[in-house]
């Protein structure tokens, strides 16, 4: 009895977004009498860390510092519409309806600066720290703060933006069958290797290498730990979840989370995870949407890792002991 | 059967309140007290999430009939800041990026707190062996272990420089 090694790789082309009747998002932009920024969405952060990209794309976008902008996600009701976060697709739907907002509410922002400083708007510049000022004088400016009062209670204008970013349905040419059913693809590759006890037929992954193409990371940290986190969802899927683990016989199920098996911290590869960087044309910065992708090519690549280890080609999920096992009957009989 | 009157030591204070008959711990810190960082998930002592340190040990708050445990002194995660001043470990994992959906995290940081209280230098493996009994959906754990190993070496530099 002895314990295989074994490594695979799969790769994994992942469409941002999604071609049914058309994919909008939309995001409306005002400043507060303070001069924060709210940005009003009904897309959902649910972990993902969307309000951090959006507020980064709005922050960049208005030439202001991250702790002016402030971003409402209350309430799917009263919200500018939003198709969901879902399908890979917030970052570049909604991040690019928040640019297109924060950009007509710059451009207004400027114009009551440029009334309060009695300059010409197209002289104006931000400087990051939250004043706008004069290009090439440091005395003529203004901070933010007080052109919000100045547009509130002197102009009587709202710094304010709309976005609206929708991706038309796409229909196959017929002749051809070309069509554009997403704005770009995210590009990954896995390597997996494995360890197969014989004797058992329990899989452990030992090592994971995961190469992602995501355009550009509009927040490196994060994008890494959701690499990271759907690898784990990866192996989850390959080697533990199921709601049928004592197949045949469904009585014998488990029926409460306590018995349904996913991998605890002591079953963790040791993971190492590259980010590649080609901004994409139509994306927010250049981004791209990695959400679901991440889960993906870790299951193919340790199902051929199982193979390069012990010969058994596992077809369905979760790869079990017990089907290893079978696997392994199935070769000696057919060896013997 | 009647309410009964219960105190406990709640992150240092007195706390005295009536509590129906079978209310668990969790479901006093969060109803009666409004302590509301630990959170229900499974409702069975799995999953981790309502994880509190009752009299040192780390314990699921969700399985406590609070009546048992009257005069106790119990920790929650609205004690580990000082203010605004956060804990070594929950400023390792604010760095660390060591939550996600946040669900997990007061759990976490409370098994990871009474580690180290017992284990001020643990290894990678009494970290994983700590938060054995948390369960987390997003991160994949690697965030959560290298933050509280960070958190560990954080507050063993703090005392050191106290001690100086």
């Amino acid at each position: 009895m002895a314990r295989l090694r074994g490594r695979g790789f799969a790769a994994v082309n992942y469409p941002t977004g999604m071609n049914l009747g058309g994919d909008p998002s939309q995001a409306l932009i005002h400043s507060t009498t303070t001069g924060t920024f709210v940005i009003t969405l009904s897309s959902v952060d649910l972990g993902q860390g969307l309000k951090t990209v959006v507020a980064q794309c709005a922050a960049e976008t208005l030439g202001l510092p991250l702790e002016m902008i402030l971003v409402d996600t209350a309430d799917t009701d009263t919200g500018p519409h939003c198709m969901g976060t879902f399908a890979s697709r917030g970052t570049h739907r909604v991040g690019n309806a928040v640019i297109m907002a924060a950009r007509e509410a710059r451009e207004i922002m400027l114009e009551v600066a440029a009334e309060e400083l009695e300059v010409d708007a197209a002289d104006l510049e931000t400087d990051g720290t939250g004043f706008i000022k004069l290009k090439g004088s440091e005395e003529k400016k203004i901070h933010v703060v007080d052109l919000a009062l100045a547009a509130h209670f002197k102009q009587g204008k709202t710094i304010s933006g709309r976005g609206i970013f929708l991706k038309p349905k796409s229909e196959p040419v017929p002749e051809t069958g070309e069509m554009d059913p997403d704005s770009c693809q995210a590009h990954a590759c896995t390597v997996a290797e494995v360890e197969v006890d014989d004797e058992t037929g329990i899989v452990e992954v030992l090592n994971m290498y995961n190469v992602y193409e995501m355009g550009r990371a509009l927040n490196p940290a994060m994008a890494h730990q959701q690499i990271v986190g759907g690898a784990w969802m990866g192996i989850s899927h390959a080697l533990f979840e199921t709601t049928e683990p004592y197949y045949p016989d469904r009585a014998h199920g488990p029926t409460d989370y306590s018995e349904y098996l996913m991998p605890g911290p002591a079953d963790l590869a040791a993971m190492e995870s590259v980010i590649l960087e080609r901004p994409a044309a139509n994306g927010p910065y250049g981004g791209k949407g990695i959400g679901e992708m991440t889960a993906n090519s870790p299951i193919p690549a340790i199902a051929n890792a199982i193979y390069d280890a012990c010969g058994v080609r596992v077809e369905s999920m979760p790869f079990t002991p017990e089907k290893i096992l079978r696997g392994l009957d199935a070769l000696r009989t057919a060896n013997a | 059967m009647a309410s009964t009157i219960v105190q406990l030591t709640v992150n240092g204070q007195d706390a005295e309140f009536l509590a129906k008959p079978g209310t668990t711990l969790l479901m006093a810190l969060r109803e009666n007290l409004g302590l509301t960082a630990a959170k229900r998930g499974c409702a069975q002592g799995t999953c981790g999430t309502c994880d509190v340190i009752v009299d040192g040990r780390v314990v699921p708050s969700c399985l406590i009939p609070v009546e048992t445990i009257v005069g106790a002194a119990v920790e929650t995660l609205e004690g580990l800041a000082d203010g605004n001043a956060l804990s070594p470990l929950q400023a390792a994992f604010v760095e660390g990026f060591a939550t996600q959906c946040g669900f997990c995290t007061p759990g976490m940081l409370m098994s990871a707190t009474a580690l180290l209280a017992e284990n001020p230098a643990p290894t990678r493996g009494d970290v994983v062996r700590a938060i054995s009994g948390n369960v987390c959906r997003c991160t994949g754990y690697e965030a959560i272990v290298d933050a509280i190993l960070d958190g560990a070496a954080r507050a063993r530099a703090a005392s050191t420089a106290a001690a100086d």
